[in-house]
């Protein structure tokens, strides 16, 4: 295995792209280091993001948030001003794994990892975050929903590497939550995962985006329920065909965790739960 | 395969190590700076017995390339006592007889003392989301969770 410490992203995407073999990107090294130590994946070339000028940074801008690609979920929980605005976003962070876990693992990494259940990328989805990848044909920014594309695989190209998130900046009426079922009360993998990112005035639904993970073979953009919460107040028959619309667009595993039956009924469950705290934060945040 | 010069500061010692791309933190403190305060568990970061600090952020070394430590400030639990001295959290640990087989009380001696330094006055709730990724198999946690508060407690009446 090559180790190289690229000092720009051009750089990194130049080595990605003239390397034969498997090539990885490091940054927490949460998932990285697990497949490489369990022989799962052993990477021929190992890309260290860390050395890149800003990769480190939580930038608020007038119209956005920019969070490097090394910043750790430890790092995005003691930003008060972006835990303000995205609590949503934060509280999914933070979900993932243990305190020495949160010290080292990024968002950029749960994203690029691929995993359907991954608890960070349904909240980034809800908040209709983009990303910028850089590669040899420079840098495109993309919406978080189009990165994955099943279990295990991005639709990064060869030579392409994720340079940074974006998030919208928050206006007042405006709220975000996500909420994770797993059997235990911490330290697991989410049997279902949702998250709600809405903007009300006068107390009615004006915006809403609604995405769930672990149901399906990516994380969910779910375009049918959040019109179903639209024009609401959140009345328990919003809430209702909010829970229907969610079921319906389930398409899970079968495993020890949960059933798909199980699975089904919780991203209801969850969805209604869910939008009731997103509701809340923007009535709130006046 | 060529290995990697790594120079780096362990509990404030300037050290250098030569070492595979592929070794962890972990292998490296052990093998080549024979630190075996830190040990490895699982190896894949869930049991917290290799704990230590990464310019002052508590990771599993078994998470960490040791050419990852390239100019950083590594903590383990060979710091934390001063000479002879032992850390209060280590002398409360003994008076609680927090630890039994004691494999994983390096790795919670190093999460505990990142914590209060963190927020020296924690819930007991706090203390044990804290310790969530650091494995006990036998002691039950009581002891432990006793031993950490009882020194918060006696830290902020000394300070």
């Amino acid at each position: 295995m090559e180790y190289h410490k690229p000092g720009s992203f051009e750089e990194a995407t130049e080595l990605a792209n003239k390397n034969a073999g498997i090539i990885r990107f490091l940054a927490g090294g949460t998932d990285v280091l697990v497949q490489l130590r369990s022989d799962i994946i052993t990477p021929d070339v190992l890309i260290d993001m860390k050395y890149i000028n800003g990769v480190k940074d939580i930038i608020e801008n007038d119209d956005e948030w920019q969070i490097g690609v090394a910043v750790s979920g430890a790092e995005m929980s003691e930003h008060e001003k972006l835990a303000q605005e995205w609590p949503g976003i934060i509280e999914a962070m933070d979900l993932i794994g243990s305190t020495q876990v949160q010290g080292r693992a990024t968002l950029a990494g749960n994203l690029c990892n691929g995993s359907p259940a991954a608890d960070s990328v349904p909240s980034l989805i809800a908040a209709a975050a983009q990303v910028s990848i850089t590669g040899p044909k420079g840098v495109r920014k993309i919406n978080v929903e189009d990165v994955p594309i099943g279990p295990g695989k991005t639709s990064l190209k060869k030579g392409e590497v994720l340079s940074a998130i974006h998030l919208p900046k928050r206006t007042n009426n405006q709220g975000d939550a996500y909420l994770r079922f797993i059997p235990r009360t911490e330290m697991d993998i989410a049997v279902v995962g949702c998250a709600v990112s809405l903007e009300i005035k006068n107390e009615i639904i004006i915006k809403a985006r609604v995405s769930l993970g672990a149901v399906a073979p990516t994380a969910l953009l779910l375009e049918n329920a959040a019109e179903k919460i639209i024009g609401s107040k959140l009345e328990n028959k919003a809430l209702e065909h909010l829970a229907e619309e969610a079921s319906k667009a389930c398409n899970p595993i079968n495993d020890k965790r949960g059933t798909i039956e199980f699975r089904t009924h919780v991203a209801g469950v969850l969805a209604k739960r869910t939008a009731k705290i997103a509701y809340d934060r923007a009535r709130e945040n006046k | 395969m060529n290995k990697i010069h790594v120079n780096t500061s362990v509990n404030g010692d300037n050290l250098e190590f030569l070492c595979d791309p592929r070794e962890t933190l972990l292998d490296a403190l052990r093998d080549r700076l024979n630190l075996t305060g830190a040990k490895e568990g699982c190896g894949t970061g869930d049991c917290g017995a290799c704990s230590v600090t990464l310019d002052d952020r508590l990771v599993c070394s078994c998470l960490v390339l040791g050419v990852e430590a390239e100019g950083k400030s590594i903590g383990t639990v060979e710091g934390i006592a001063e000479g002879e001295n032992l850390h209060p959290l280590q002398q409360k640990f003994i008076e609680h007889a927090a630890l039994q087989c004691g494999i994983c009380t390096p790795g919670i001696l190093v999460a505990t003392k990142a914590l209060l330094e963190k927020n020296p006055d924690p819930t007991e709730t706090e203390v044990r989301y804290w310790l969530a990724g650091n494995l006990c198999r036998c002691t039950g946690y009581d002891k432990i969770i006793k031993a950490v508060m009882d020194t918060a407690r006696d830290l902020r009446e000394a300070s």
